[in-house]
């Protein structure tokens, strides 16, 4: 009974950590730029597969991992500034479809680049699943979890206690006043962007030896992250990781104790009940429209 | 204004689709041209709720495909007349739009986006997973789709079929917008507050002119599902539903002549993109991105501000 609990819990909070990097990609854009990203999911997706294809053509693991971190988030910067930017003062709708867009074009490229198949690569630390309380824990699982520890300390030193941070939280409160005292809002977009890409990448580069990865993975990995985002309440960081882990939880217990079939489902019914009741999310402001 | 000036568009359109079948050299392009009508009628719903009221709906391929499934399930399972199926798809739709509206429009922009998206899926997804009824991933046949004793089939018919209640779609449309509920609908697009404060009942119109889109969504669902003869799941995906909103904005917002545009092309596209093979999906996002880079306001808009031709009506 318990050991069911926990092994539902632990593979919901490894699902859950992904879901949390997602929507604290989500969130960097969102403030920077108040645009939803919708190819947030393809960068996951590029994660898991740059880390597979450059660990398949021989180059060594931490090499690996850190190139397929770092291609996602040069994609990032040249979504921003080639797509993104010029269409800066469009309407949501817009700015939503030119994301949907970009998404398109990134899984196309990968689907002609790598094909359709569904690839996988060991684990960082072997698979021999650990034993506690009658539930089985992979190594992986404590990896994903230990870097997504690690990557939301960082951010939150880096937005609490770094100028560059403390700027991009003046562009997002206020993209004038911050451009007024001198700080280059240009150069935020494109630092949003390429950190939110990273996030991504590195939640489908840890993801990948668990639930494996192929080029259209970036979809529903995606959308999850946004619900992620918006149980969360848009926009705020704490939120989006409480967000994260509360969807990838409730996913895998209701997978687990109510219906395998809807496990898509549920982080949408969920999404529904938070909105009509919450409409601004968990941690979401309240905010006042000024007219 | 003379009734000739005023019908102008209406006749045009009218005139198009009657000389259609003369230049339509085979039933591939009939099939295709049908497939633009479809299209255009749901765009056409759409944009009155995108366009003009502001609302953004991400899911509603999700009502397409109850009106499909309506009418595969209840005359294969039940032994219903196409036509109360058809119906009962449309008044399910309405309803399901009816109930999630109120708690969903006090929502705005994102939270919008994200709460139609979550509809969208959730009906796609029941409608994969109920499989006894739905066939699954694999879909269903669904039956022909008669009216005392005569069945519409073949490329032609349906071509007439469809033309006819374009034509119908695009003048109820035309009129709903000059009335006051679409004077209402602009106004709160404008600003909501504003159109509250001069008496207009904000969340009762947007509720209306969500299930108005929903009702028609359904019905061309059925449509297609009756015309084509089978049904899958793909009809109510996340795809669909872009695909959709795509339409809306390529053509242009708030345009109904956009409408009619976006739909012929975003329809046609595809069957163009085919002989790039593999390389369909790259070009149809390039493509999607650069016409939202470079006419942010869609085709027709853009079009109709460069050459001048605006004289204060809604297109």
């Amino acid at each position: 009974m318990l050991s069911q609990f926990l092994q539902f819990l632990f593979s919901g909070v490894t699902v859950g950590a992904t879901y949390a990097l997602a929507a604290l990609g989500f969130t960097l854009i969102y403030n920077a730029s108040n645009v939803i990203n919708f190819a947030q999911g393809e960068f996951i997706m590029l994660g898991g597969m740059l880390a597979f294809f450059f660990m398949q053509s021989g180059v060594p693991m931490p090499l690996a991992i850190l190139l397929a971190i770092a291609i996602p988030a040069l994609v990032g910067i040249a979504l921003e500034k080639l797509a993104i930017e010029p269409a800066r003062d469009a309407e949501v709708v817009t700015l939503i479809i030119i994301t949907i867009g970009a998404s398109l074009v990134i899984r196309g490229l990968i689907q002609i680049w790598l094909g359709k198949g569904t690839h996988s690569y060991p684990a960082f630390s072997g698979s021999e699943p650990i034993h506690i309380g009658g539930a089985t824990l992979l190594p992986q699982s404590l990896w994903v979890l230990g870097i997504t520890a690690l990557v939301v300390v960082a951010l939150w030193y880096f937005f609490s206690r770094t100028l560059a941070g403390k700027a991009i939280l003046a562009t997002s409160c206020n993209p004038l006043a911050a451009q007024l005292v001198g700080i280059n809002t240009q150069w935020v977009l494109l630092v949003s962007f390429a950190l939110s890409a990273a996030l991504g990448a590195i939640g489908g580069v840890l993801l990948a030896p668990i639930t494996l990865t192929s080029y259209d993975v970036g979809i529903m990995l995606g959308l999850k992250g946004f619900v992620a985002a918006v149980v969360g309440g848009l926009g705020s960081g704490l939120g989006a990781v409480v967000g994260g882990l509360l969807v990838g939880i409730i996913e895998a217990m209701a997978a687990g104790y109510i219906s395998s079939a809807y496990k898509d489902a549920i982080p949408f019914i969920l999404i529904l009940f938070i909105l009509f009741f919450m409409p601004r999310g968990i941690f979401g402001a309240q905010v006042t429209e000024r007219v | 204004m003379s009734a000739l000036k005023r019908h102008y568009a209406l006749i045009v359109l009218a005139t198009v689709l009657l000389l259609l079948p003369l230049v339509l050299p085979n039933n591939y392009y009939y099939d295709i041209v049908i497939r633009m009508a479809i299209n255009a009628i749901i765009v056409l719903g759409l944009n009155l709720l995108i366009g003009f009221a502001g609302q953004i709906s991400l899911g509603h391929a999700g009502f397409v495909g109850i009106g499909a499934y309506a009418s595969a399930i209840f005359p294969t399972h039940f032994g219903w007349h196409p036509i109360f199926a058809m119906l009962a798809g449309a008044a399910i739709a309405s309803a399901i739009a009816a109930i999630v509206a109120r708690p969903i429009f006090r929502l705005k922009g994102h939270y919008l986006a994200m709460a139609t998206l979550g509809l969208g899926i959730i009906i796609a997804i029941v409608i994969k997973n109920e499989g006894t009824y739905t066939g699954g991933p694999d879909g269903m046949p669904v039956v022909a789709l008669g009216l005392m004793g005569f069945e519409i089939s073949g490329e032609k018919q349906w071509y007439w079929v469809l033309a006819a209640t374009l034509l119908f779609s695009f003048w109820a449309s035309k009129n709903l917008i000059d009335s006051p509920f679409g004077r209402a609908l602009r106004a709160l697009h404008g600003s909501e507050v504003a159109s509250q404060v001069m008496g207009v009942d904000i969340v009762r119109y947007k509720v209306a002119i969500f299930v108005l889109s929903a009702f028609f969504a359904s019905l061309m669902g059925s449509v297609t599902a009756h015309y084509i003869g089978f049904v899958t799941p793909n009809i109510a995906d996340f795809f669909h539903s872009i695909e959709l909103v795509t339409m809306v904005v390529i053509g242009g917002m708030a345009s109904i002549y956009g409408s009619l545009i976006g739909a012929v092309l975003l329809t046609a596209l595809p069957q163009a993109l085919s002989t790039f093979e593999g390389w369909e999906t790259v070009a149809f996002g390039s493509i999607l991105m650069l016409c939202m880079i470079f006419m942010p306001k869609g085709l027709v808009p853009t079009l109709a501000a460069r050459f001048g031709r605006n004289d204060g009506e809604p297109r």
